[in-house]
């Protein structure tokens, strides 16, 4: 709030005048910086229509320092010429003078004084004028005095030209009174209390108006990550089509269940080291169902279930090997394992969602490790056709509608299929993820019924999450270094939306 | 999945047609191919040495085409064309024929026993009066080195050579000797180096240097002679100059010494099925003998067809179409399986070439057959499959917890599993050997050295990574730590934990503390000493403060 005795002054100005008046006019008149006046205007705006105030600027003129100088002192040229006394002054003396050098160009243009170079002891200035005008001195004492409109707009610029005279801009107010014009004023409430309900003081009081510009108070909560929202969400699609989760918490898993359970030769380059964390300690699984892993071996390094076998040499040693797992499909090899224990087969629906690991190459959109989404059905009689619907109605509830798929490679699945959706925005088709039916030489040496088929397929958490909330780095998604603000800042997930 | 790079106008040329762009890449979809990337030579050195290098490099357009992992016979221009043309049905499936020699003896080549303790297998052909272009020679190398890089596995399991073979004259030998013993002159060198010198010598070759470690540490090194004591090669490194063979080479010997007999034999197969079209009679192979130690004799290349029997029905029912036996062989026998409906009329016969040895179960038969119907002519159909959902109990508590921490006023963080040994034991004060941490064997950086063992490093390296925001933080996570375990099958188990921090510019512990109470409270443990939770000072040495710390994150719970 401005000084209240300002304000009030203001006020009563501007109650005496009847059309209005000018800020700086009441800044000059008070003797009072115009800023303090914008400051009471201001104030006075804020509570309500008590006065009206419009900007507007206007230019004027006004002189320089050397302009002012001259004003006081007169021109450069007319003091060269009344400091020249009559027998004249040697040239080297007067451009010692402050004023000297500009002086007397002016003067000679002016033909105030003359050059006598040929003189005795060197060139020497004589005055040629004994009394002389000195216009520009009252040209600047006419703008000095606020009446630069009795010179003519060539004249001005001459002036601004030799930087004496300057155009500024002022803004100010002018000020008229407001419909709820008042000479006093009444202090606005910012809120209701209890006190004025209680004494009814209320009813008296005028309300500053609410600021519904401004943002209101940040709430201080915690924020869910947004990729756990997201596979939240995932979570939720499989709850929702009957699915049931399978326990993978298990990072460390054998080369036997990560790979030769799912017929994935021994010499496959994903067993290779670059693409693969092995560990060092504890370096070998043991314990294995024994007649399971022959069966294993056989189908592996000899055939056999209706196959040729890859016929190498299966070596238990890799297969003990233990790794960080490169697919949670290890784990649905431990389920469908243990459902072909069960006395009677019974169809099972499961899906899982949790880490894996890659011992890749790092770039934009591949860390060493990320989320690995998993759907597996099994029951007698599936059909591809079956396949592509699940994955229809599962897409479907991404709100993604429009898919096709092309027939792929993978060790474990045969049909394969890569999963493709129209993305609209980059109008073109992107994939989204891996599907197929697991192989007879993964199934039936678990003991699998011979009809049973068994679907499935996988995405990873991170690339639909990136595409959902925009972001292009995968390292401002996951890890320590994320900026927390992304996480306070993420909306809800909605996928279907 | 290797790429196979093929010049466009040839392709169009040898597909008899030519395609837009657009056409192009939805035939090679619908084959299960991916049309990668459409560029040139110019192109690619512009892209990665800069346009002055690219200068009057040619700029022919190149395809380059994602090639399924298995499908060994599409990794070159003669095995695509075949493959595409056969199954749009502009050609039949050509028929390999394993040949004898005219008028002389087959090629003899001899393995000794010798080569048991280093590379065991031998397998050998011979391409008969065979013509050679630019582009087919340029092919011809060009699968031998993604041959090399697949099936191969980087000529681990199988090395191919190649050879001019009226430069040399058999029978050959294939045996392995001390490394000093071996003395040729090497392709594209000027003269004559000993195994031990090449090996020196290529440890700074940019190609070469990879395959030097399949052999290096043996006591002796493969290597193949002519009866003249010629070598032609010292697999899987090097073959020797001699036996070179070039643009107007007519016979043609192949080689391919191995680990692995069965990849071998499917190597020398492919190199063989792709070129012998451009021999004088197409299609078929010389054979070579191969004589074993123990005096065993096989003939290669085997080009074995197997026949399999399947039923329409067992197709209709895995792909879940409905289509007549016909029309099932039809569909078979555009994927290069000639397939015949027997007499009964449900049987179909179906003939795998040696160009598939991708095919090893009736399954791969009835992908070829879903393949060539079209996947996305399937009609996509509802399982009837009953099931009644069930979460993991352990997932379901975090699942609810996360929701009342984040309610708690705490924000969820989400850090690595893997982190180095400095972040689990010496910052955190601890000596690694008491961590009972998982170790990493090959990492490529300290970042993936172990398996956490503790939550607290990956928060406090997201405090670390976030001072800039306005205080105070407050993060939590609910994860999993790895540690070793010997009562497991693995040696190793997961434990789901929960970790809080506090952080601002005063230390807060009522916060922590309460967070810990009000957890307790949502798992209805009570406070107290008996059956219910209280907190002692831990002589925890985590480096600051160490009288206020306790360890939060060692409340670990189970799902039951």
């Amino acid at each position: 709030m401005a000084d209240t005795g300002l304000v009030e002054t203001l006020l009563q100005r501007v109650e005496k005048v009847d059309g209005g008046l000018d800020s700086q006019d009441v800044a000059t008149s008070l003797g009072v910086d115009h800023q303090a006046i914008v400051g009471a205007v201001k104030s006075l705006q804020a509570l309500g229509d008590v006065i009206s105030a419009e900007q507007r600027s206007s230019k004027h003129w006004e002189l320089t320092g050397e302009g002012c100088e001259i004003a006081e002192q007169g021109s450069h040229e007319a003091r060269v010429v009344s400091s020249i006394p009559k027998e004249g002054m040697p040239q080297s003396q007067l451009m010692k003078l402050a004023f000297g050098k500009v002086g007397f160009s002016k003067a000679m243009s002016n033909k105030w004084i003359r050059l006598d170079k040929g003189h005795e002891g060197g060139p020497r200035i004589f005055k040629t004028v004994e009394r002389l005008e000195d216009l520009v001195r009252d040209k600047l004492l006419l703008v000095q005095k606020g009446q630069a409109s009795q010179l003519e707009e060539k004249e001005k610029n001459e002036l601004k030209k030799r930087k004496l005279l300057s155009e500024v801009t002022v803004k100010s107010y002018w000020i008229t009174k407001g419909s709820c014009f008042s000479t006093t004023i009444t202090k606005q409430e910012t809120e209701l209390t209890p006190e004025m309900i209680a004494s009814g003081s209320w009813k008296e009081k005028k309300f500053k108006p609410y600021n519904f510009e401004a943002m209101g108070v940040a709430p201080d909560c915690g924020h869910l990550h947004p990729l756990m929202k997201v596979r939240t969400q995932f979570r939720q699609i499989f709850l929702e089509m009957g699915f049931t989760e399978m326990p993978t918490n298990n990072f460390i898993e054998s080369s036997f269940w990560n790979f030769d359970s799912l017929f994935q030769p021994q010499q496959h380059p994903a067993r290779d080291q670059h693409d693969t964390f092995f560990l060092s300690d504890p370096a070998q699984a043991h314990e294995f169902p024994q007649d399971y892993l022959e069966r294993v071996r056989k189908v592996h390094s000899e055939g056999g279930f209706g196959s040729q076998g890859y016929k190498y040499d299966w070596k238990i040693e890799e297969a003990q090997k233990n790794i960080l797992r490169t697919h949670t499909t290890a784990v649905s090899a431990r389920m469908l394992y243990k459902l072909a224990q069960q006395e009677k087969f019974t169809p099972v629906k499961y899906f899982s969602i949790d880490r894996v690991f890659r011992n890749e190459t790092l770039d934009a959109t591949h860390l060493a490790e990320f989320h690995q989404i998993e759907g597996v059905v099994a029951d007698y009689g599936l059909t591809l056709g079956d396949l592509m619907g699940i994955l229809h109605q599962f897409f479907n509830k991404l709100g993604i509608t429009k898919l096709r798929f092309k027939p792929a490679y993978n060790p474990y699945t045969e049909p394969s299929m890569e999963v493709f959706s129209y993305h609209e925005g980059l109008k073109k088709w992107v994939e989204l993820g891996n599907s197929g039916v697991f192989r007879p030489e993964m199934l039936l040496p678990m003991g699998l019924p011979e009809g049973v088929t068994v679907i499935a397929w996988g995405l990873s958490l991170e690339r639909p999450t990136m595409i959902k909330y925009g972001i292009n780095n995968i390292r401002e998604l996951v890890g320590h270094k994320v900026n927390l603000q992304m996480v306070y800042d993420s909306p809800v997930c909605r996928l279907d939306s | 999945m290797p790429t196979v790079s093929v010049k466009r106008d040839l392709l169009f040329h040898a597909l008899g047609r030519t395609y837009t762009d657009e056409e192009f890449d939805e035939l090679c979809f619908e084959f299960g191919l991916e049309l990668d990337e459409i560029t040139s030579e110019k192109d690619i050195i512009s892209r990665e040495q800069g346009d002055t290098k690219a200068e009057g490099a040619s700029d022919v357009i190149l395809y380059k085409i994602d090639v399924p992992a298995n499908r060994y016979d599409l990794l070159c221009l003669e095995g695509l064309v075949r493959g595409l043309q056969v199954f749009k049905q502009k050609m039949e499936a050509p028929r390999y024929r394993r040949v004898s020699p005219v008028s002389s003896e087959p090629q003899r080549l001899v393995i000794t026993e010798e080569t048991t303790a280093v590379r065991p297998h031998a397998v050998a052909a011979v391409l008969r009066n065979i013509t050679f272009t630019q582009e087919r020679y340029d092919s011809f190398i060009e699968l031998q080195e993604k041959l090399h890089q697949n099936v191969c596995r980087k000529r681990t399991l199988v090395a191919i050579g190649t050879h001019d073979l009226d430069t040399i004259s058999g029978p050959f030998t294939y045996t392995a000797k001390p490394p000093g013993d071996i003395r040729f002159k090497p392709l594209n060198q000027a003269k004559e180096y000993t195994a031990q010198e090449l090996m020196s010598l290529y440890k700074t070759d940019s190609h070469l240097r990879h395959y030097l470690h399949i052999i290096e540490d043996k006591p002796v090194y493969p290597v193949i002679y002519d009866s003249n004591g010629i070598v032609l090669s010292m697999p899987p490194i090097i073959n020797g100059d001699h036996s070179k063979i070039s643009l107007n080479t007519k016979n043609v010997f192949i080689e391919c010494t191995a680990t692995d007999l069965t990849k071998a034999k499917i190597v020398l197969d492919m190199m063989v099925t792709m070129f012998c079209e451009y021999c004088e009679e197409p299609f078929t192979v010389e054979e070579t003998e191969v004589v074993y130690p123990d005096g065993r004799t096989c003939q290669y290349p085997e080009l074995a067809y197997r026949k399999e029997t399947l039923s329409a029905d067992f197709i209709n029912r895995k792909v879940g179409i409905s289509e007549s036996t016909e029309h099932i062989a039809q569909l078979l026998t555009k994927m290069c399986l000639r397939s015949e409906v027997m007499s009964d009329g449900e049987q179909i016969e179906v003939e795998i070439p040696p160009t598939r040895s991708d095919v090893i179960h009736a399954c791969d038969i009835m992908e070829d057959a879903a393949m060539a119907y079209g996947f996305n002519n399937i009609p996509r159909t509802t399982p009837r499959t009953y099931t009644v959902a069930n979460q993991l109990p352990l997932n379901k508590l975090s699942e609810l917890l996360r929701q009342d921490l984040a309610a708690a006023g705490f924000t969820e963080a989400l850090t690595f599993a893997l982190c180095s040994q400095e972040d689990i034991a010496d910052k955190l004060l601890k000596n690694i050997s008491e961590t009972r941490a998982c170790h990493i064997s090959n990492p490529k950086t300290a970042e993936f050295q172990v398996a956490r063992t503790t939550l607290l490093s990956g928060l406090l390296k997201t405090v670390a990574a976030n001072r800039k925001m306005p205080l105070p933080l407050r993060l939590f996570e609910i994860s999993d730590v790895v540690l070793k375990d010997e009562t497991k099958d693995v040696g190793a188990r997961n434990n789901r934990r929960l970790c809080a921090v506090y952080y601002n510019k005063s230390p807060g512990f009522e916060v922590i503390h309460g967070l810990m109470d009000r957890v307790m409270q949502l798992l209805e443990v009570k406070p107290g000493q008996g059956n219910g939770y209280h907190i002692q000072a831990a002589d925890g040495k985590t480096a600051w403060e160490p009288s206020q710390w306790f360890k939060l994150d060692s409340v670990s719970f189970n799902g039951n």
